[in-house]
């Protein structure tokens, strides 16, 4: 009798804790989705936005190269092309775009094209000078609102006086259309540009190239000082309470938003060491300040992970504790460091704030060639481009963001693959 | 039964101090040149703390402290002005888990000769692995893989290999650390075999939980007690008729 009271007692115990663990189960699965269906929504929108950036929009345009309107003979040499009278030549087919236009609707015209193509039509010249009195039918960019217009991204249904383009121009480009002058192409000036005040000729270029730069600059200065202060750390240091402290700083400092890096940048690299002002060298150097101690953290975790039975064995065959070190932890514990150093990089490209300390934050219309240039970055980039209030720099925003997206996923991916490819079993 | 009077180490009033914890309390013990030496006693005893004071790994462990005074060939090594270097390489040690570098089983061997230059040309230290290969009796299983990675051995090979890359350079004394207490009965014996061997030119001292194995591989025996050395003596005489009642018990099961 009382055993088989036991024996329920047992049973009904044991169905309670398979239902537990069933629950536990479905929890971990619902969070799961959650998180899953955040990310995917995160990445509808930035895409959805974004990928309408990598077109841009070009208008037909008859241009007549004619040598008397732009002062030039076939023999002129490049410098004398360059001051040529292009913007006569654009004037003359601006105003020809439609027959019979009234001189009040054809300053309306004008606004239709972006403010680049003088320097379209003058390229195609450059680059085909044999063009000279002939009429060459040229793509050439549109403006940023006619753009927007065409991409749905601005309604024509709002009062004419809250938008870009009135009746006018809008009939224009309602015509354009109509004749198949007006059209889509690839926007290449996204890749191959700085940034602009003018969003249909702004690119990304520049802070990708500030980015890469900066990134240079953190890599050099991080990773060798990382691997020798964990090195030094994990396998020399004696343990004493100096010691101690350095670690308990150094987990500290990784915890130390970065902006208060940005302010050390300013007040230090800047202002007593007289660093170059937004450019990737300081860039560079308050962001491996700000990620050593995450890179630090990394490497002697995977130093540590380096079983003790290795180094002993070296050490046991008269090895001295630095070839002991040197010949064979750190080579086991390389792929840890790396991949730990990449993940500290990847932290560092998204990094804003310290950034705008120390003056990265600087409009810049120019592509860096050099670490002591001044130049943009790719999360300020977005920064800058999320506050203008121009519509055009809203879809550049969030393709950047699918752009710095995308190289961080590369930086992971190359991670993953240097620590599958080095990574030795024992 | 190997007769003969040479003493290899000698050790006199070693303590080791764990922090405040005494894990060897006045240890002297010698030791004969060419002779296995089997150290024995229950876990904890301090048998392997002994032995790493030999080769003065000890070290590695910053809480420990040895005193007294340990003399390998008359010299002098527990002190600061011993250079460990030359120390280990004149002291091999085979560990309890087999820890072969993660290279080939060629640079697992080769690695000890190339550090201390005993190599001058490439086929001088191709011969001093093959002869060493030979030794550890592992030749004849690898010698068609040397480039293959020496933890892809099994277990038993691996442990060949080890003693293998500690004689590599030449030492004169072998400390193993239970170098069987992770290997299966077959691969024991082929060890056991190899130790029988290896005493003809080295000096080698064994830690071991296994009364079986002291006894068969070695020719004298110290038994370790709560960090004291209670007994010891040729293999012989204290597997049969120990003097001391504790060793009695410990050999016949009683406690341990």
């Amino acid at each position: 009798m009382n055993n088989t009271v036991t024996q329920e007692r047992i049973i009904a115990l044991r169905k309670k804790r398979s239902a537990q663990d069933l629950r536990f189960k479905y929890y971990g699965f619902i969070a799961m989705c959650l998180a899953l269906a955040v990310l995917v929504f995160l990445l509808y929108s930035i895409f959805s936005r974004g990928f309408t950036a990598f077109q841009k929009t070009t208008i037909l345009l008859e241009i007549n190269y004619d040598q008397e309107v732009l002062k030039l003979t076939p023999d002129s040499t490049e410098k004398e092309i360059e001051k040529g009278k292009f913007f006569k030549v654009k004037k003359n087919a601006l105003n020809n775009v439609f027959e019979n236009l009234s001189k009040s609707d054809a300053k309306f015209i004008k606004k239709l094209f972006s403010t680049n193509i003088d320097n379209e039509i003058k390229n195609y010249f450059l680059n085909n000078p044999s063009v000279l009195n002939t009429k060459q039918k040229l793509w050439v960019t549109a403006h940023s609102n006619v753009d927007q217009m065409l991409k749905g991204n601005a309604s024509r249904d709002v009062p004419e006086d809250r938008r870009k383009l009135n009746d006018i121009q809008l009939s224009f480009i309602d015509q354009l259309v109509q004749e198949n002058r007006i059209q889509k192409e690839f926007n290449n000036f996204f890749f191959t540009r700085a940034d602009s005040r003018h969003p249909e000729i702004a690119g990304i270029a520049g802070s990708f190239m500030g980015s890469l730069l900066t990134l240079f600059v953190v890599f050099i200065l991080s990773f060798p000082i990382a691997i020798g202060a964990s090195v030094y750390l994990e396998e020399f240091a004696p343990k004493n309470k100096l010691t101690e402290l350095i670690e308990v700083n150094i987990s500290n400092l990784a915890a130390v938003p970065s902006i208060v890096f940005g302010l050390l940048g300013l007040g230090v690299l800047l202002n007593v060491f007289g660093f170059p002002r937004s450019t990737p060298l300081v860039g560079g150097t308050v962001l491996a300040l700000m990620t050593l101690p995450t890179i630090i953290i990394a490497c002697r975790a995977s130093l540590k992970a380096v079983p003790p039975s290795i180094k002993e064995g070296a050490l046991a065959i008269g090895a001295t504790k630095s070839q002991a070190v040197f010949h064979h932890v750190v080579p086991l514990a390389l792929p840890g460091t790396l991949t730990g150093t990449i993940i500290g990089l990847a932290q560092a490209l998204g990094e804003t704030a310290p950034l705008i300390m120390i003056g990265m934050v600087a409009f810049i219309p120019n592509i860096p060639t050099g670490i002591t240039e001044p130049s943009a970055s790719l999360p300020v980039q977005i920064f800058l481009w999320v506050e203008s209030a121009e519509r055009g720099f809203q879809e550049k925003s969030a393709a950047a963001i699918m752009i710095i997206l995308l190289f961080l996923f590369m930086m992971n991916a190359l991670a993953v693959y240097l620590r599958n490819r080095f990574e030795k079993k024992w | 039964m190997v007769d003969n009077n040479n003493t290899k180490i000698l050790a006199k009033d070693v303590d080791v101090f764990y922090s405040e914890k005494q894990a060897l309390n006045k240890i002297s013990m010698d030791i004969k040149e060419k002779e296995v030496t089997a150290l024995i006693g229950p876990s904890g005893c301090g048998k392997s703390t002994f032995l790493r004071c030999i080769n003065r790994m000890n070290d590695l462990i910053e809480i420990c402290k040895v005193s007294g005074s340990i003399k390998v060939d008359n010299e002098e090594i527990i002190s600061s002005s011993t250079d460990v270097v030359s120390l280990r390489s004149k002291i091999g040690m085979v560990f309890q888990k087999p820890n072969p570098f993660p290279k080939s089983i060629f640079d697992n061997v080769a690695y000890g000769p190339s550090i201390h230059g005993l190599a001058d040309t490439k086929s001088d230290l191709e011969n001093i692995v093959i002869t060493s290969l030979k030794k550890a009796g592992l030749y004849n299983e690898v010698k068609d893989r040397l480039n293959e990675p020496g933890t892809s051995l099994s277990g038993g090979q691996q442990q060949r290999l080890c003693i293998a890359r500690a004689i590599a350079v030449n030492p004169e004394i072998i400390l193993m650390d239970e170098p069987c207490s992770a290997l299966d009965p077959i691969a024991t014996a082929i060890i056991e075999e190899l130790i029988d061997e290896l005493r003809l030119n080295y000096t080698i001292i064994i830690v071991t939980h296994s009364m079986q194995q002291a006894a068969r591989v070695s020719q004298k025996t110290c038994f370790f007690h709560l960090g004291e050395l209670i007994e010891t003596g040729d293999t012989n005489k204290i597997f049969t008729n120990p003097d001391n009642t504790k060793t009695q018990d410990y050999i016949t099961g009683r406690f341990g």
